[in-house]
């Protein structure tokens, strides 16, 4: 554990730490956000369905599905940078 | 077969599938040759359970680790496959799709709190709990905290929050066993805990692991097969998700045509009847419901350890990201799927050009069709010609939300081995859940407040018997409560929800997010948060007090997590730092090198 420094812990943590805060935000947004607009949403269609219907029933659900394997992905990317990744 | 088992999981699964899709082949040929539904019906369930038990007996263990963690080596992929089998239960596979029927677009909460949740698991929780190397979650608070108060606190959540859910559970395996095998609801609910222990007794995590994989591959082919042959026959094509918009349009229409929400049921039925448009967002009180009961799903999605722990399996803390990422997508393919089982549904009953409508026919038509007496003979069904002018409205049509996904291959005319597979699926999801839940349970009490508290001294061999007595005694008291029917399955699952994120999210959270965060802080955020929480669900349920917020029973954590945060952070930074050895803990838990923080045998 010793090889690495404190410097690196802190600039690992600090990506670590933006990747987490961006994953919230587009989380919040399709949690919270776009379904208190669904009436507006409703006017428009996407699909063949209401829009403020279509992000309930199946919009913020892609997008979560896809932001946690982004997730996976790019920490794993910043886990390689700073030679913190486990052993394979 | 060569090789160890691991490597041959995708052979084996692949197998396992393949002979369930020809057991359901030569069901369908039996059906034509002449064998009754109830038969049908009655092997499905138990050629299922026979197979989850066969599991379980060749994934017998003596070993902790085994027992614990299923030896931490379960690929990302299966292991994705059993946390959705773990986390839908007989709730999302019976009662959603009635849910959305009848609450339309506030009841998409629930679908949108239930995926959501896991950005929460795999952003702030899972990987960093993989780290640490816990077998339990109360084995992850008392040693970041330290100290058998804080490890003690989190085991009485636990335990409170997972026997509230698991008791549902057991309540849905029987009600499933006692329809399936025509026995008697109180025999079904021992019936479905004897299932449930032949899972996990014998092999513990390992056991259950490998049967909540096959139970998922059950229960999601039963979930979307009745529903791509409904679609197919309706000419929306074969993927439905993503061609019934259309149908959505048509409902509305036809809702203003029957005056959906015009018309009043009567009362004292027992049964709902369509009062809510399907997609009518409401008012902005509305949109603060959906949002507040969404947050609270995801809340507690993050806190409930039967979830938590299934990624402590992993082989590494990168598998476990992924595996949160599988978890999400296999749970996906049923909850994108209910939405639209619900509209079609919906559209076969209201529409009046398709053969299956039946608002706006004549009442004694309606009366003899087959699906009709059959479901009003077991009581989920009821029609009352209320204002006596021969035809059916709306509001004298009433059922129980639960006949959407079971009677819907009946509705659509489809053959009866589909409902048997329905059968197989639902019990496949109860009994995934109530596993799990057991399982969280026992090893919190046999590891955490038997071996860590108790007697530290205890041998492996006393440990892993502890730990199988507790099983059994706790599966028997969720029987023996179960078995006496207080809450509903909804009610009691949406509670256990808010107990755990009440008392747990932010000693979880923060412990890996806040350096800074201490015993003192930790333990006053449980007891507190889950003491106001509790508070406010007694103070709003049953001694008639007023509701702050319009935050009713399904959302009291709310006010429990507002009252853990504040206390743990005030609590915190009123008493003194955590150590260095802390410190340098919560380093190491930040970063996937290295060994894990408690070790394989600890």
């Amino acid at each position: 554990m010793s090889d690495i420094t404190p410097e690196v812990r802190a600039a690992h943590w600090a990506k670590t730490r933006n990747l987490t805060i961006l994953t919230l935000v587009i989380w919040f947004i399709f949690s919270f956000v776009v379904h208190w607009f669904a009436n507006d949403l409703n006017g428009s269609t996407f699909m063949g369905f209401p829009l403020g219907y279509y992000m309930a029933a199946q919009g913020s659900l892609f997008v979560f599905v896809l932001q946690i394997f982004y997730l996976a992905y790019a920490q794993n990317k910043i886990d390689e940078e700073f030679g913190v990744a486990e052993d394979e | 077969m060569k090789g160890n088992f691991i490597d041959n999981l995708p052979k084996v699964y692949g197998l396992y599938t393949g002979g369930f899709i020809v057991f359901i082949l030569l069901m369908a040929v039996l059906e034509q040759i002449g064998m009754d539904a109830e038969t049908i019906g009655i092997l499905f369930v138990a050629f299922t359970i026979l197979i989850y038990a066969g599991i379980g007996w060749l994934s017998r263990t003596m070993e902790v680790g085994a027992y614990y963690v299923a030896g931490r080596q379960v690929p990302a992929l299966f292991n994705g496959m059993a946390t959705a089998a773990d986390w839908m239960s007989g709730a999302s596979f019976v009662a959603m799709a009635g849910g959305i029927y009848f609450g339309g677009h506030g009841y998409l909460a629930f679908v949108v709190g239930w995926t959501g949740g896991y950005v929460l698991v795999a952003s702030l929780m899972a990987p960093y709990l993989r780290k640490f190397g816990c077998y339990t979650v109360p084995d992850y608070i008392g040693t970041r905290y330290g100290g058998n108060l804080a490890r003690l606190c989190a085991v009485i959540v636990l335990v409170v929050a997972s026997f509230t859910y698991v008791t549902a559970q057991i309540n849905a395996t029987g009600t499933i066993a006692a329809r399936a095998l025509q026995i008697p609801f109180e025999v079904g609910v021992w019936f479905g805990l004897l299932g449930i222990l032949l899972c996990s007794m014998l092999g513990g995590m390992r056991a259950v692991t490998w049967t909540q994989v096959a139970q998922y591959i059950v229960l999601i082919i039963a979930y979307l097969v009745p529903v791509f042959w409904m679609s197919n026959k309706q000419g929306f094509g074969l993927i439905p998700e993503f061609a019934y918009g259309e149908a959505v349009m048509r409902v509305a229409e036809l809702e203003v045509m029957h005056k959906v929400g015009e018309l009043k049921p009567v009362a004292g039925v027992g049964l709902a009847a369509l009062t809510k448009l399907h997609n009518d967002p409401g008012s902005a009180v509305d949109s603060w419901k959906f949002v507040t009961l969404a947050f609270m799903m995801m809340a507690g999605t993050a806190s409930l350890p039967h979830i938590l722990m299934r990624y402590f399996t992993t082989p590494s803390v990168k598998a476990a990201r992924q595996s949160v990422a599988w978890s999400l997508l296999f749970i996906f393919l049923l909850y994108f799927t209910a939405p639209a089982l619900a509209t079609f549904t919906k559209l076969q009953i209201l529409d009046p050009n398709l053969a299956t409508g039946i608002i706006g026919k004549s009442f004694a038509d309606v009366s003899n069709l087959d699906w009709i007496q059959k479901w009003s003979n077991v009581g989920f069904l009821k029609i009352i010609d209320s204002n006596g002018d021969g035809i059916l409205q709306i509001n004298e049509f009433f059922m129980r939300g639960d006949i959407v996904v079971l009677a819907t291959p009946e509705i659509a005319g489809l053959p009866f081995v589909i409902s048997g597979l329905v059968a197989a699926g639902g019990m496949a999801a109860a009994m995934s859940t109530a596993d799990g839940l057991l399982l969280a349970i026992a090893n919190a009490l046999s590891h955490d407040l038997y071996y860590k508290m108790i007697d530290p001294n205890a041998d492996t061999k006393k440990r892993l018997v502890a730990a199988r007595v507790l099983l059994i005694l706790i599966g028997a008291a969720g029987a023996a409560v179960a078995s006496l029917k207080l809450t509903s399955i909804l009610g009691a699952v949406a509670w256990a929800f808010n107990f755990a994120a009440s008392g747990l999210f932010f000693p979880l959270v923060l412990g890996i997010w806040w350096k800074r965060a201490n015993r003192e802080g930790a333990v006053a955020g449980m007891i507190l948060g889950f003491a106001a929480g509790t508070y406010y669900l007694v103070h709003i349920r049953w001694l008639g007090g007023a509701e702050i917020l319009d935050l009713n029973h399904l959302r009291f954590g709310i006010v429990g997590m507002a009252v853990s945060l504040v206390a743990m952070v005030v609590v915190t930074l009123m008493t003194k730092e955590p150590d260095q050895e802390t410190q340098d803990m919560v380093d190491n838990m930040r970063i996937p090198k290295g060994t894990t923080i408690l070790s394989g045998d600890h």
